[in-house]
């Protein structure tokens, strides 16, 4: 994207800033990006029956289906959202506190035995890569359909987030107070409790806010899946081609994501 | 020992006494509630876990070997998804960055930024739902999803570098007398276009997760074989699918993070 931009100036006689070989590359790059882009375009294209001038005319007809909303199931969902929305809170406040020894564990600066260190970054690192979806499909499997599994999932999938976010604010806190208590024959747990806690806590709040906003997120679809929350309702409405109130529910999902993120985003910027 | 005194601790003013006390009255409220009105059967789950654990764990760890050609070709179709997704995503965000950003568009960056808030608030997961049933169960709707999903987030960030720029360089233009085109072309686009491709980069990582979980609800991908495993039961290949996803995530976030420190 770069080079045809730059070669704009080129023909002012203006030096480019940067040497032919960089634009060389830059240009290589470009292309095969270019390639890449229609031939993934090609391929999630190909088995679409109308081809693609069909399906986006056809979008805005199919969805003209989901308006206007049907405002009189406001009711009915009431229930399904605050459950969703206690899911939330449940999973964040429990890996909220699971997260703070497998942080403390895999922050360089406290856990100074390095095998211990690499072996919880290791199990973080993959516990990230799962999706939160795929994780309540298992546990839905192994404890059927519900709200429990839901959690479950939702406090496994933070804690990789949480634990990562909150141990890289623990490497940077200032390690003064935490040698002059070595120094002064304070143990370790006395060091975390009364040099590294007081260090951490406004981030701390901060961070579990943060990860409460994407486990309301993610609450809200795990329910696609069968774990309970709005997201059950919403697939029961699609299933019957009930469009209007699945758009009314969208809507619900919308307005209350809104809500919780600008509460958060308010409390977050106070505490900090 | 005796005369050492410690610093007379700093007095709260009453009002930031009864914050603090209105605030814990809060959230202990919200937790009264919300564990006294959650509903959770723990003698059917408990009984379904005793009974399903030893047929769902074990094999989860067990991964079926035979079906990983399906899985890497569903798992080549997640990732060109993910791939179609974020380069449109990226393209679709510029215009919107430039409109949120408050050094080029002054008072009606608020409009821009609305636009952009709004899209973050919709899960992918959803936006996949209604393009499912706009365009149809194929690969195409994830692409549409992931593409709108991604540019409220890249809109953002990019509107962020675009108003964190050195506004030096573009008066100094103006002064010379050049045009719009002129300024943007030589005076932002060098300054932003490290960071956007790094942004860029990153959001790709993220729509890999994404796009992989999009099939559930129909839109292409390695989704829809894990739909299709857990209905069936058939734990071996989800173990398989599990292993596919972590090994492309991983792999993936290996390299754009490489990518990125060598960009910026």
């Amino acid at each position: 994207m770069t080079n045809p931009k730059n070669s704009i100036a080129d023909k002012k006689t203006i030096p480019s800033i940067y040497p032919t070989k960089t634009k060389l590359q830059v240009t290589v790059i470009f292309f095969v990006i270019l390639a890449l882009y229609l031939f993934s375009m090609k391929k999630t294209t190909e088995d679409m029956v109308n081809g693609l001038d069909g399906a986006l005319g056809n979008m805005f007809r199919v969805l003209a289906k989901f308006f206007p909303p049907n405002f009189e199931i406001l009711k009915a969902i009431w229930n399904p959202m605050l459950e969703t929305i206690q899911m939330a809170i449940i999973a964040t406040t429990i890996a909220a506190i699971i997260t703070i020894p497998l942080a403390i564990l895999s922050a360089r600066n406290v856990t100074t035995f390095k095998p211990l260190y690499y072996i919880t970054r290791i199990f973080l690192n993959l516990l990230r890569t799962i999706p939160d979806v795929v994780l309540a499909v298992v546990f839905v499997g192994l404890f059927g359909i519900g709200i429990f599994p839901g959690i479950l999932a939702l406090i496994i999938f933070s804690l990789g987030i949480l634990a990562k976010l909150i141990s890289e604010t623990i490497e940077s806190v200032d390690m003064n107070p935490l040698e002059a208590m070595r120094a002064s024959g304070a143990n370790t747990l006395q060091m975390i409790w009364y040099a590294l806690v007081p260090q951490i806590a406004p981030q701390f709040t901060s961070l579990v806010l943060y990860v409460f906003e994407i486990n309301i997120r993610a609450s809200v679809i795990l329910g696609l899946v069968g774990a309970g929350g709005i997201g059950l309702t919403l697939n029961q409405q699609i299933n019957f081609y009930n469009y209007p109130n699945a758009m009314t529910i969208i809507i619900v999902i919308f307005i209350t994501v809104i809500i919780i993120e600008y509460i958060s985003t308010k409390l977050r910027e106070a505490l900090l | 020992m005796a005369n050492l005194t410690l610093p007379p601790k700093p007095k709260n003013s009453l009002y930031k006494k009864t914050k603090t006390i209105i605030i814990l009255i809060l959230v202990a409220a919200l937790y009264v509630w919300t564990f006294l009105s959650i509903d959770i059967d723990w003698a059917r789950a408990m009984e379904r876990a005793a009974n399903n654990f030893h047929r769902v764990i074990p094999r989860l760890f067990d991964p079926d070997w035979s079906a990983m050609g399906d899985v890497s070709d569903k798992m080549f179709e997640t990732v060109l998804i993910a791939f179609a997704g974020s380069v449109m995503a990226a393209i679709l965000s510029i215009p919107l960055a430039f409109l949120a950003a408050k050094n080029m568009m002054g008072i009606f960056s608020v409009i821009g930024k609305w636009i952009l808030s709004a899209i973050r608030a919709f899960p992918d997961i959803i936006l996949a739902v209604l393009f499912v049933v706009a365009v149809g169960p194929t690969a195409f709707a994830g692409v549409l999803a992931i593409a709108i999903g991604s540019c409220g987030m890249l809109g953002k960030m990019f509107s962020e570098i675009i108003e964190q720029i050195d506004m030096d360089i573009v008066q100094a233009m103006q002064a010379n007398g050049a045009n719009r085109i002129q300024i943007l072309f030589t005076a932002v686009f060098p300054q932003i276009i490290p960071e956007f491709l790094s942004y860029a980069i990153y959001r790709f990582e993220v729509d890999i997760r994404a796009s992989s979980i999009l099939g559930i609800v129909g839109a292409g991908g390695i989704g829809t074989m894990i739909s299709f495993a857990s209905s069936n039961r058939n734990w071996n290949e989800m173990g398989m699918i599990l292993l596919a996803i972590i090994i492309v995530v991983s792999v993936i976030d290996f390299a754009s993070a490489k990518i990125r420190s060598k960009i910026v």
